[in-house]
C-alpha cells in the first residue's frame, strides 16, 4: 500500500528536494538584494539604476558576458575544489595557496621549458604538461595537509592556512627573485610571458572568454559524476558523513582523506593554472587576491552540489564583473558589491533568518548530540 | 471532561512522503498513571510522541493539556505546557557537565556569568526528591548511559513537567538500571507526575504499567489494563498475527573451528584494559554466546574481533589465518557479517538512502560495482529483496535511512549481514529496540545460518536471548569469561550469579 503510493510521486518528490535545497540560497539572495537596495538609497543612489548597471555590466552584451564567464572560471575550479572537500568532511582554506602554487608551476614550464629544451615545445605537448604539472603541484600542496590529518590528526583548517602562508610568500619570493621576468622596462613581481604553446585559446575571435571556462563545466560535471556515480565518490561520501561507519564498512578513512585533500588541492591548482594558461599568460603577484576565499563562500551559498558552484560562481562573477558599470552609472563604490556579497552569505549561513522571514518551516533532521542507540 | 486526564491527544493525523505515521490517532493519560505505548517498528510510536512534544506538527488533530487545548508549535511550548521528553537518542552535550546541559535553554546567571551553583542546588533537591542520583559536576560523556538518563529526566523535571515521555529508555540499560528507573518511575507518580512509557518489553510493560495502549500501522488497535491481557495476547495486538515466543531449534553436531581466540586483552579509548586475557573458540554450526552485564568488556571485545579496534596482546584466527589486528575489510573478504552494537555510529549513514546501506560493506563489488562505477540497478533490486525478506518498513529503498523508524534502522542493518555469504557472524545485540515479530524472524534467521555450518558469535545483555539461541554459553565478568558451559547444562539463575561475579568452578 506504501510502496504504490510512492513510486509515482518519486519524481515529484526529486523534484521537491531540488527546489527544496535551491529555496534557502534563491531567498537569500533576493533579501539580499532588497537589503542591499535599501542602503543604496539610504546612501542617497537610486537603487534600479545600480542594479540595471550591475545587469547591463554582467550580462548585457556579448563582451559582458565573456568577461563574466572569464570571472567565473577561476570561481567554478576554486569552488569546486572547497565543495568536493566538504563532501569528504574537510574544510579546505587553503585554495589560495594551491591556487598559487598551481599558477607559479604552470607558468615556470609556460615559459621556461622551451629554454630549457632549446627548442619549441608543440602546443600539443606542452599545454598538457602546463596543466598537469600545476595540478600536481595543487594537489600535493593540499595532500600534505591531507596527510597530517590522517597520521598525526592535525586539524586541516590551521594546516591549510599555514600552507597559505608558506605558499604565498614564497611565491613572492619568487616572483621577485629567479622568476621574476628580466625585461628592462619591468619593474612589477611578475614572471616572463609564457610561451605561445602553453596558452589556452579564446573560444571566439574578439573576445578573451577561453576554452577555459568549457573546461571549468565539464569539471563541475566531472565532480558531480565523481561524487555520485563512482566508488571512489561512495567513499569520499561515507568518510564525509559517518567516519565510524566508512571504518565499519572497511573503507581506509585515513587514504580517503588523504585524496580527498590532493583532489580538492588539484582542483584549486587548475583554478591557478586556468588564470595563467588562459587569461593572464603570466603569474604576476597578487592576480588572484581572494579567489581562494570567495571559493569557500560558493561552495557554500551552492550548498557543496557541483552545479549549485556553478551557479553561486556565475553569480558572484557576475556581481564583480558588472561592479564597473554600476559605479560608472550612479557613481556607487564598487564595495557595494562587496556587501552585496556580504549579506547574500550572512542570510545564507544564517538560514534561520531566512526561514524566519519567509516562515519555511524546517524539515532538516535535528542535531543528535550524544549518541544514543536509535531514533 | 474527567478531571484526571492531563494529556489528551485528539484525532491525531500525520502523514510523512508515502507513510501515514499517525492515523486518527486518540490517546489520553491520566494523572499519576503510568501509561504503555507499545506497538511493532514503524508503528507511529515515536511519532505521536514528537507531535506531543512539538518536534512535528500534526496535520489534523489536537492537542489537550489539563482539557484546555494547546498549540504546540516547538519544544517551548511543551515544555511551558509541563511536557518533558526523554527520546530515543539523548540530546546531551558529551563535553558539558551534568548541570550545564540540565540548565541549557533556560540558563541561570549571575551578573552575567552562569550561576552553577544555583543550578547545582535544585539538581541537588531533584535527586533527593525523587531518588535520581546525578552529581551536578560530572561531564556528561563520561557517565555511563543509564546515568545519563537520568540525566535527561532531571532535566525534564528541572523545567516542571508534569508529564514525562520516555521512548524506549530501557533498551539500553542494564537489567538492574532498569529496576532503578522502574523505581524512578513510581516515585515520579507518587508525586503526580504522569508518564508516557514505550519498550518493546512485555514483560516490564506488564509489570510497571497502569494502562496499556497498542498502535499498528499509524492507529491505535486498543487500550488494556495488564491485570486483563498477557504477553501472548498483547504480541499478538501489536503484530496482528500469533507470535511464537520461543525458538524451534535442532541439535546439531559442531563442525571445525572457525574462530579462535587466544590470550587477547584489549584496551578502550580511555586507555584501560576492558578485555584481559580473553581465550575462546567457535566452531562452524554452533552459536556462542556471551552473557553478561554491559559494560563488562563486550563491545571492546567485539570491536577488537571485527578489526574496529587494535587489541593489546594475544592472537585471533579466522578460517586458519591469523587476522590480530587486521583491518574490517580483511575481516569481510575471510568471511565475517559484523552487526554492530551501535547502530548509527557504525551500522549506518544515515543520511544514505536503505539501499546503500544495505550494500555499506559490499558496495565495491560485483554486482554493485562495475570498474569503479557503481550500479543503480543492482542496488536497488538488492535493496528491494532485503526489504521484503526481512520486512523492513520503508516506503522505498530510496528513503534516507534517518526517516526509518528505530526498529527499523536496525532491520536495515541486520538483512544486511544476515544476508551475505559469510563464515561467521558477530551479532552485537541484534534485536535491540526490535518489536517481537521481528525478534522472531531474525532468530530464526540466525538459528537457519547456524545449521547452514555459519559459526555465530552472539553478544547480548538479554539472556532470554541468549538462552534461546545458544548452543554454548560464555559468561563475561570484568573483561574476563568467567564460565563457559553447555546452554543446556545450565539454567538463568546460574548464569545471573556468574554474570553478577560469582566465580566459576571452571566449567567446561
Ligand atoms: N522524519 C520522518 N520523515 C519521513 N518518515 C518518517 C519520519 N519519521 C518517521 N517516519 C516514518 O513514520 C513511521 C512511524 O515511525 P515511528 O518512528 O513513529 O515508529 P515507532 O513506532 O517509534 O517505531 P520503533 O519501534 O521502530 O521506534 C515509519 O514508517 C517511519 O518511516
Ligand atoms: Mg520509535
Amino acid at each position: 500500500m506504501q510502496s504504490e503510493k510512492q513510486s509515482g510521486s518519486l519524481t515529484r518528490q526529486i523534484l521537491q528536494s531540488i527546489s527544496e535545497a535551491s529555496l534557502v540560497p534563491f531567498l537569500a539572495i533576493l533579501t539580499a538584494v532588497i537589503v542591499g537596495g535599501i542602503v543604496i538609497l539610504f546612501v542617497g543612489g537610486d537603487p534600479i539604476l545600480a542594479y540595471r548597471g550591475l545587469l547591463q555590466g554582467s550580462f548585457g552584451s556579448t563582451k559582458a558576458l565573456s568577461e563574466t564567464a572569464i570571472w567565473a572560471t577561476p570561481y567554478i575550479f576554486a569552488g569546486l575544489a572547497v565543495a568536493l572537500a566538504f563532501k569528504g568532511g574537510l574544510f579546505n582554506i587553503g585554495a589560495e595557496g594551491q591556487l598559487a602554487v598551481g599558477a607559479v608551476v604552470s607558468a615556470l614550464i609556460g615559459y621556461a621549458l622551451p629554454e630549457w629544451l632549446g627548442f619549441d615545445v608543440p602546443a600539443i605537448i606542452h599545454l598538457p604538461l602546463v596543466v598537469v604539472f600545476g595540478v600536481i603541484m595543487g594537489g600535493v600542496w593540499a595532500g600534505i595537509v591531507g596527510a597530517l590529518k590522517a597520521y598525526t590528526g592535525g586539524h586541516e583548517v590551521i594546516n591549510t592556512i599555514m600552507m597559505n602562508y608558506i605558499a604565498l610568500n614564497t611565491t613572492s619570493f619568487l616572483l621577485n627573485g629567479v622568476m621574476k621576468d628580466r625585461s628592462p622596462t619591468n619593474v612589477i613581481a611578475r614572471t616572463p610571458l609564457i610561451a605561445d604553446s602553453a596558452r589556452i585559446p579564446p573560444i571566439f575571435e574578439g573576445l578573451r572568454v577561453h576554452w577555459g571556462f568549457v573546461l571549468a563545466l565539464l569539471t563541475a560535471f566531472f565532480i558531480w559524476w565523481l561524487l555520485t556515480k563512482t566508488t571512489l565518490g561512495f567513499q569520499i561520501r561515507t568518510v564525509g558523513l559517518n567516519p565510524d561507519a566508512a571504518k565499519y564498512a572497511g573503507i581506509n578513512v585515513k587514504r580517503i582523506v588523504i585524496l580527498t585533500m590532493a583532489l580538492s588541492g588539484m582542483l584549486a591548482g587548475l583554478a591557478g593554472v586556468i588564470e595563467v594558461s588562459g587569461l593572464n599568460y603570466r603569474h604576476e603577484l597578487g592576480f588572484s587576491i581572494g579567489y581562494g576565499y570567495d571559493a569557500i563562500a560558493i561552495a557554500l551559498l551552492g550548498k557543496s552540489h557541483p552545479l549549485g558552484v556553478v551557479l553561486a560562481a556565475i553569480l558572484f562573477a557576475a556581481m564583480r564583473n558588472g561592479a564597473t558599470r554600476m559605479q560608472f552609472l550612479t557613481q556607487m563604490p564598487v564595495d557595494l558589491i562587496s556587501m552585496l556579497q556580504a549579506f547574500i552569505l550572512l542570510f545564507v549561513a544564517a538560514d534561520a533568518i531566512i526561514r524566519y522571514i519567509y516562515r519555511i518551516k524546517s524539515k532538516g533532521e535535528r542535531v543528535v548530540l550524544t549518541r544514543g542507540w536509535g531514533g | 471532561m474527567n478531571e484526571n486526564i492531563v494529556l489528551e491527544a485528539k484525532g491525531i493525523t500525520k502523514q510523512f512522503p508515502g507513510v501515514l505515521a499517525n492515523d486518527n490517532v486518540n490517546f489520553d493519560l491520566r494523572k499519576g498513571e503510568i501509561h504503555a505505548l507499545l506497538g511493532e517498528n514503524g508503528a507511529g510510536k515515536s511519532t505521536l510522541m514528537n507531535l506531543i512534544y512539538g518536534l512535528h506538527h500534526p496535520d489534523n488533530g489536537e492537542i489537550f493539556v489539563n482539557g484546555k487545548p494547546v498549540a504546540i508549535h516547538s519544544p517551548n511550548d511543551s515544555i511551558a505546557a509541563g511536557i518533558g521528553m526523554v527520546h530515543q537518542h539523548f540530546m546531551l552535550i558529551p563535553v558539558f557537565t551534568v548541570a550545564e546541559n540540565v540548565m541549557l535553554g533556560d540558563e541561570v546567571t549571575k551578573r552575567g556569568s552562569l550561576d552553577r551553583a544555583t543550578v547545582a542546588a535544585k539538581i541537588n533537591d531533584i535527586s533527593r526528591q525523587y531518588g535520581l542520583d546525578v552529581a551536578p559536576n560530572a561531564i556528561v560523556g563520561e557517565l555511563p548511559v543509564g546515568i545519563q538518563q537520568r540525566v535527561e529526566i532531571v532535566k525534564t523535571l528541572y523545567r516542571n513537567a508534569e508529564i514525562v515521555i520516555l521512548d524506549e529508555p530501557t533498551a539500553v540499560l542494564t537489567p538492574q538500571e532498569a529496576e532503578d528507573l522502574f523505581r524512578i518511575m513510581r516515585d515520579l507518580t507518587a508525586r503526580g507526575v504522569s508518564i508516557i512509557f514505550i519498550t518493546h518489553k512485555l514483560k516490564e510493560v506488564l509489570a510497571v504499567s497502569d494502562r496499556i495502549t497498542v498502535m499498528r500501522a499509524g492507529r491505535v488497535i486498543n487500550t488494556v489494563n495488564p491485570g486483563e491481557t498477557n504477553e501472548a495476547e498483547l504480541a499478538n495486538m501489536m503484530v496482528g498475527r500469533q507470535v511464537i515466543l520461543t525458538v524451534d531449534k535442532k541439535d546439531r553436531e559442531a563442525e571445525g573451528e572457525v574462530l579462535n581466540v587466544e590470550e587477547l586483552s584489549v584496551r578502550d579509548q580511555r586507555d584501560l584494559e576492558t578485555v584481559h586475557n580473553v581465550s575462546f573458540s567457535v566452531r562452524g554450526g554452533e552459536v556462542l554466546g556471551i552473557a553478561g552485564v554491559q559494560g563488562n568488556g563486550q563491545t571492546e571485545l567485539s570491536e577488537a574481533l571485527t578489526g574496529l579496534r587494535h587489541p593489546t596482546h594475544g592472537k585471533v584466527v579466522f578460517d586458519g589465518k591469523d587476522v590480530t589486528g587486521k583491518p574490517p575489510r580483511v575481516m569481510t573478504e575471510t568471511g565475517l557479517a559484523h552487526i554492530p552494537e551501535d547502530r548509527q555510529r557504525h551500522g549506518l549513514v544515515l543520511a544514505y538512502t536503505v539501499a546503500d546501506n544495505m550494500a555499506l560493506c559490499d558496495y565495491y563489488r560485483f554486482p554493485f560495482s562495475q570498474r569503479g562505477v557503481l550500479q543503480p540497478k543492482a542496488l536497488d533490486e538488492h535493496a528491494r529483496q532485503l526489504i521484503n525478506a526481512f520486512d523492513v518498513r520503508t516506503p522505498s529503498p530510496f528513503v534516507s535511512a534517518g526517516k526509518l523508524s528505530g526498529g527499523n534502522q536496525q532491520k536495515v542493518i541486520v538483512a544486511r549481514e544476515l544476508s551475505r555469504a559469510v563464515k561467521l557472524v558477530i551479532a552485537n545485540q541484534p534485536t535491540r529496540g526490535l518489536d517481537v515479530g521481528s525478534i522472531e524472524y531474525i532468530h530464526n534467521e540466525i538459528i537457519k545460518m547456524r545449521d547452514r555450518g555459519v559459526a555465530v558469535l552472539l553478544i547480548s545483555a538479554e539472556l532470554d536471548e541468549i538462552m534461546a539461541l545458544s548452543d554454548r554459553i560464555a559468561v563475561m565478568y570484568r573483561g574476563e569469561i568467567v564460565a563457559v558451559v553447555d546452554a543446556k547444562q545450565t539454567t538463568r539463575e546460574q548464569l545471573g550469579l556468574w554474570m553478577a561475579g560469582a566465580h566459576a568452578e571452571t566449567a567446561q
